[in-house]
């Protein structure tokens, strides 16, 4: 069915609907509900630091989501605009339009979506499909999805769709089919077992146009049509102790992320952990080889990707700690991550009268191992199966490591600090693919202040420093934040590149901000440079180019 | 079309805008499936404090004024709870590459706050979550009357005067 010729339809009647509400009664106690958000950028050129003339002199980006829900039935819309897309998102987003919209009804055992959805399988690694707004990163469905829960403690998922391609929709067809059970709610009613498990399995298909391509001048490939995929998982739970997993596995997929091999993909992943109060451990493990998963086999970048392979690495939140972040290598790599969280006890003569906080964290990921496939003397060779990998074998490769420590503690009702040590691993040849240059090594140390002068008067202040002899050497780091709760912020800041080993190349990069806040609704200006860099959202990066200039942010829940 | 449908779909709002001011009823919470800490899935709506006011407040391990907000009342939250009743309902927007770290990190904190998972996002869209942290105060009704989005020190202190506002039984300031 055309979903084009049934909207309009479907929009008409919720309006007939809206209109007739006193009358009839229909829709009465419906509610609306929304948000907005506008980023703003007027750029001043700074050649010195890359930050390059912008012809319009300005750019903007800005969205709305409406929410309309009345009992049962759920509808909503989201418009956007990029006049032009501020720099670091990507070109294409320019324009303006609704990208977003749907109609949902439900009741106890159904529910059922028409329009554009997100949706997660499992822990996403053969489907999820999500937005990061502040990335310019959406990869929505659009088509349909039911959810029917038959009896309690089972839930199934069906859905099909094209995925979000800027203005457009990819051209693969996305069909999915997920079912969840959860034991004790099936079997055991009353409660009584102390261990809760929960089973799931999903199967996804992907469909584009059988395609026969030549390459290297000499051999004929077939694409397949349909890509199918599956995965099973399951948690078992009791008291403190959680245990996790998860494994997918992707039938032969030639594309341009794997070079065209016709191997099967595969994914494991694995999570133990344990707490009580006042301390918590974790324990993850991983395997991707050649999980990379599109609905058009030609895409390279950050988009239509129909599942999501996540990063076993901690997301720092400090600009020096996040400079060199990770992000998953879906053609191959082993991960394991430990962390341990403990708090010494208040009132105690180590923790003090507030305790204090400590975690550890560490992650360290490499490539998977390699071996020529049968028959073969090359790796990767297009339209071969392209190598043999050990299961469960660590590649050579060091791709990224992290050991940091952070500790916290407040000393008084006025005074609280962490402090927050880092030693870093970061294959940039990897990672950033910039060939043969050499691996990142980086101790980065972080003390972070707050002095409260009164109810609502206190000033933060964040000291940030990096040494690595790689790359760009060197950098510290200066802020100070004033702030008047609830409503106001100002914020002075500086980095500085003082160990860039080009001696004409060690620049400031300062900045002023302030901000207003008035309930849901917040304003913020920031005036300054920019360095290029790599801002990171839940699993997506994306590299932000240098710039100069005046950022407003406004936003606005209601 | 696409002009069409936006017009279309923006009448269609504005008519129930203003149907919606005679209803009595205020705004409750959405019905989106979240999951608890030891993996069982719950309805956002069925979420409910035995007629006492609730916060939740939507957080994430890599956001420095979250933890800092969730930090600094975690210190009063006892008093919290014995002064007003008020319960405090954490929503992780953690996706799968963190969530898991969740229970670890609330526990080893010594957090008591009842903590969800949200992780794709799918209460944070329903409850039109821009930035976080986004904090929201719900009364013994279940009807949202407050929110807040950003944390500074001294912040908790405000919220906990709407709290005490609500269980007198005075006006709250709509935003």
């Amino acid at each position: 069915m055309n979903l084009k010729v049934l909207l309009p339809g479907f929009v008409t009647v919720l309006l007939l609907c809206g209109a007739s509400v006193k009358a009839q009664g229909f829709l009465e106690g419906g509610r609306v509900t929304g948000n907005f958000q506008l980023d703003a950028q007027v750029y001043k050129a700074d050649s010195a630091i890359g930050a390059y003339e912008v012809e319009e002199k300005m750019r903007m980006n800005a969205f709305a989501n409406l929410l309309y829900s009345n009992g049962n039935f759920n509808a909503g819309l989201r418009f956007e605009t990029y006049l032009n897309p501020i720099l670091g998102y990507d070109p294409r987003y320019k324009g303006s339009g609704v990208p977003y919209w749907f109609g949902s009804w439900k009741n106890e055992q159904f529910e059922i979506t028409v329009g554009n959805f997100y949706e997660q399988f499992g822990s996403g690694m053969v489907l999820r499909s999500y937005e990061e707004r502040n990335l310019g990163y959406d990869n929505a469905f659009k088509g349909a999805r039911v959810r029917f829960s038959p009896y309690s403690g089972v839930t199934l998922k069906g859905l099909i769709g094209t995925q979000r391609f800027f203005w457009e929709q990819g051209p693969g067809i996305v069909r999915g089919l997920d079912g969840e059970f959860a034991l004790n709610d099936m079997f055991d009613k009353k409660g009584k077992c102390k261990t809760r498990v929960t089973l799931g399995g999903s199967f996804v298909s992907k469909y584009q146009p059988l395609e026969e391509i030549v390459v290297n001048d000499t051999s004929q490939l077939i694409l397949p049509a349909n890509v199918a995929s599956w995965a099973a998982r399951f948690n078992i739970n009791r008291g403190g102790f959680n245990l996790d997993g998860e494994y997918a596995n992707k039938l032969n997929d030639p594309s341009s992320v794997n070079n065209l091999i016709y191997k099967n993909g595969q994914s494991m992943l694995v999570q133990a952990s344990y707490s009580v109060k006042r301390f918590g451990v974790i324990v993850s493990g991983k395997r991707t080889d050649n999980m990379s998963f599109k609905s058009k086999r030609t895409e390279t970048g950050n988009s239509l990707d129909i599942n999501y392979l996540p990063a076993l690495t901690r997301q720092h939140a400090y600009s020096l700690s996040a400079m060199y972040p990770y992000a998953t290598q879906p053609n191959g790599e082993m991960a394991l991550q430990g962390q341990i969280n403990y708090k010494i006890k208040k009132e105690s003569l180590i923790g003090g009268k507030y305790g204090t906080d400590i975690a550890l964290n560490y992650s360290r990921i490499t490539s998977i191992k390699r071996e020529a496939a049968d028959g073969e003397s090359t790796f990767l060779q297009s339209g071969t199966l392209g190598y043999k990998s050990p299961f469960l074998a660590f590649g050579d490769d060091l791709y990224f490591q992290d050991l940091n420590i952070e500790i916290q503690r407040k000393f008084s009702s006025s005074y609280k600090l962490l402090i927050s040590y880092m030693y870093l691993n970061y294959n940039i040849d990897v990672i950033e693919g910039h060939p043969g240059e050499p691996m990142v090594k980086a101790h980065i140390l972080i003390a972070d202040m707050t002095f409260k002068f009164n109810q609502t008067n206190a000033l933060k202040i964040e000291l940030q420093q990096l040494y690595t002899k790689e790359d760009e050497g060197d950098w510290l780091q200066f802020m100070a934040e004033y702030t008047i709760a609830p409503k106001w912020f100002f914020t002075v800041s500086d980095q500085y590149n003082y160990g860039n080993p080009d001696q004409d190349r060690r620049f400031h990069y300062p900045t002023l901000a302030m901000g207003y806040t008035q309930g849901s609704n917040r304003l913020s200006l920031t005036y300054g440079k920019q360095r290029e860099g790599i801002v990171c959202v839940g699993g997506v990066c994306r590299n932000v180019p240098a710039s100069n200039g005046l950022t407003i942010t406004l936003t606005s829940s209601f | 079309m696409k002009k069409t449908v936006l017009l279309l779909f923006i009448a269609f709002l504005f008519t129930t805008a203003f149907a919606q001011e005679s209803a009595a009823t205020g705004k409750k919470l959405p019905s989106v499936s979240v999951r608890t800490l030891d993996g069982k899935t719950i309805n956002t709506a069925d979420l409910n404090n035995d007629g006492k006011p609730m916060i939740i407040s939507f957080w994430a391990l890599w956001c420095k004024p979250c933890i800092n907000e969730l930090t600094t009342i975690a210190d009063v939250y006892d008093d919290w709870v014995k002064e007003t009743g008020v319960k405090l309902i954490a929503v992780s927007i953690d996706d799968s590459r963190s969530s898991p770290k969740v229970g670890p990190t609330v526990n080893g904190k010594g957090w008591e706050y009842e903590v969800l998972l949200d992780v794709n996002g799918d209460l944070k869209r329903a409850m039109n979550v821009n930035m976080i942290p986004h904090t929201f105060l719900i009364n013994g009704q279940g009807d949202i009357v407050w929110q807040h989005t950003s944390f500074s020190e001294g912040s908790e202190l405000q919220l906990i005067d709407m709290v005490r506002k609500l269980n007198a039984g005075e006006a709250i300031e709509s935003h």
